[in-house]
């Protein structure tokens, strides 16, 4: 049985399946947080936590955790807020990962912000390499904010960190995030005059960056226009992009078991975020990008004009049974139990999906 | 002496009571000593900067008040969130 945790517009969603079953939606199981926006949410599964990030329009940006019924009530987690007294405030939790020691957790935030637990979750402190960065009063927002959006961790080494910061690019890490430089040579911002591009001060607008858990130096990236794989742990990208009806997109996700292996949800461009063709696709590649082959078997082959946001595209165990899941603005689950070779409609009428994650 | 009147999520935090009685000259710092007296308000109301946010709007004997507008004694004190939605 797979759980999904759907962060939306209206609230946090628990969806119940089998994704290796028959045809046949997944049950809603719960709903939280009725009415109020959940940007994010995750089932972090070496302690069974449940969290959701929401950002209520009145109240600001909160984190919320369970270890008990969903339903049911829910604690906020303590330190999610930068220092008072400054003149920034925190404008949205984006992301959650875990980290490679017991009970360490990190999470990412707007105004591109790190922060970190040691506790599982129930308490949170500011990352203070990244936060006093020199360069940080120059970073400038993408069109979602300066939004801190992928967490990458070394397995087997906690002292390896890469984040990524739309749009302040790439940033590496050797001594678990009490220092940070960046990592951004070879992108190429096309939005930007090529005269102008300096890899270690120009806006990069980085989407989403994903690590191979079983060769970790290779990195596959997401980017504002272009599609790009690291091989030296994110010192620097290659474009790969080729053989993509489109480079622009938003989520990523790879295969655990393969560090060849990369699915891209591609939209036309940054000026119609939408699918190309109205055709619903996910595109694989299993040779490193060197080729991209589309996988919607069972998805909307036409009149499909959805847009899959940043963190709406979730993954789950490895290999031929590798698990994949996204949800669209238009309120539309889907999900495949056999790494995207086919796929089937596990919802329909959800509210706008901000979030997916499964467990 | 001034009654500061909260509402849904803010009363559930603040102990489920609505009316608070609090001392502040302030606006402003009426509310920072209503956070102070329920700590787990803290940050709903006021953000990191100290300033009330953007979309809680607060009446001193029913009229739209700011962080700098005077409370008299007495004074009813709302704290009512925006017209706000999507």
């Amino acid at each position: 049985m797979t759980e999904l945790a759907v962060g939306t517009k209206k609230g946090l969603f628990l969806l119940e399946g089998d994704a290796t079953g028959g045809g046949g939606e997944f049950g809603i199981s719960a709903r939280a947080f009725a009415g109020e926006p959940v940007d994010y949410a995750l089932r972090e599964t070496r302690s069974g936590r449940l969290f959701a990030a929401t950002t209520s329009p009145f109240y600001g940006p909160k984190l919320f955790y369970t270890d008990a019924d969903p339903a049911g009530e829910w604690q906020q987690a303590t330190g999610v807020e930068l220092p008072a007294g400054g003149e920034q405030t925190l404008a949205r939790i984006w992301v959650i990962a875990a980290g490679e020691t017991p009970g360490t957790l990190y999470m990412g935030a707007d105004p591109g912000v790190l922060f970190e637990s040691h506790d599982n979750g129930s308490s949170w402190q500011l990352n203070s390499g990244l936060w006093n960065e020199p360069s940080r009063p120059d970073w400038q927002p993408g069109g979602g904010g300066l939004c801190l959006h992928s967490i990458c961790t070394w397995p087997g080494d906690p002292q390896r960190l890469a984040v990524a910061i739309s749009a302040a690019g790439m940033w590496l890490s050797d001594d678990g995030g009490a220092s940070w430089r960046r990592g951004n040579r070879g992108l190429n911002p096309r939005y930007l005059p090529e005269a102008d591009i300096d890899p270690e001060t120009s806006a990069l607008c980085v989407h989403h960056v994903e690590r191979s858990r079983t060769r970790p130096e290779r990195m596959f990236m997401q980017f504002h226009g272009g599609v790009y794989r690291s091989d030296d742990a994110g010192e620097s990208w290659t474009p790969i992009g080729d053989g993509l009806p489109s480079d622009f997109g938003f989520p990523l996700k790879v295969d655990p078991a393969d560090p060849e292996s990369a699915y891209l949800i591609p939209l036309v461009a940054d000026m119609d975020r939408v699918m190309p063709d109205g055709r619903v696709r996910v595109y694989e590649t299993r040779d490193g990008g060197a080729s991209w082959t589309p996988r919607g078997d069972g998805l909307p082959a036409q009149h499909a004009y959805l847009t899959v946001l940043r963190q709406a595209f979730a993954s789950r165990g490895s290999g031929p049974g590798l698990e994949l899941y996204f949800g669209a603005t238009s309120g539309e689950l889907f999900g495949s139990g056999d790494a995207g070779a086919s796929w089937r409609t596990l919802a329909q009428r959800l509210p706008p999906v901000f979030s997916v994650a499964a467990a | 002496m001034a009654v500061v009147r909260v509402r849904g999520p803010l009363r559930a935090l603040a102990g489920g009571r609505g009316e608070h009685e609090l001392e502040g000259p302030t606006v402003l710092e009426l509310l920072r000593s209503f956070e102070s007296r329920n700590p787990d308000t803290r940050g709903w109301i006021l953000d990191e900067r100290g300033h009330i946010r953007p979309h809680i709007n607060v009446f001193v004997d029913a009229e739209r008040g700011a962080e700098h507008t005077p409370v008299p004694a007495g004074a009813r004190v709302e704290v009512i969130p925006a017209i706000t939605g999507g």
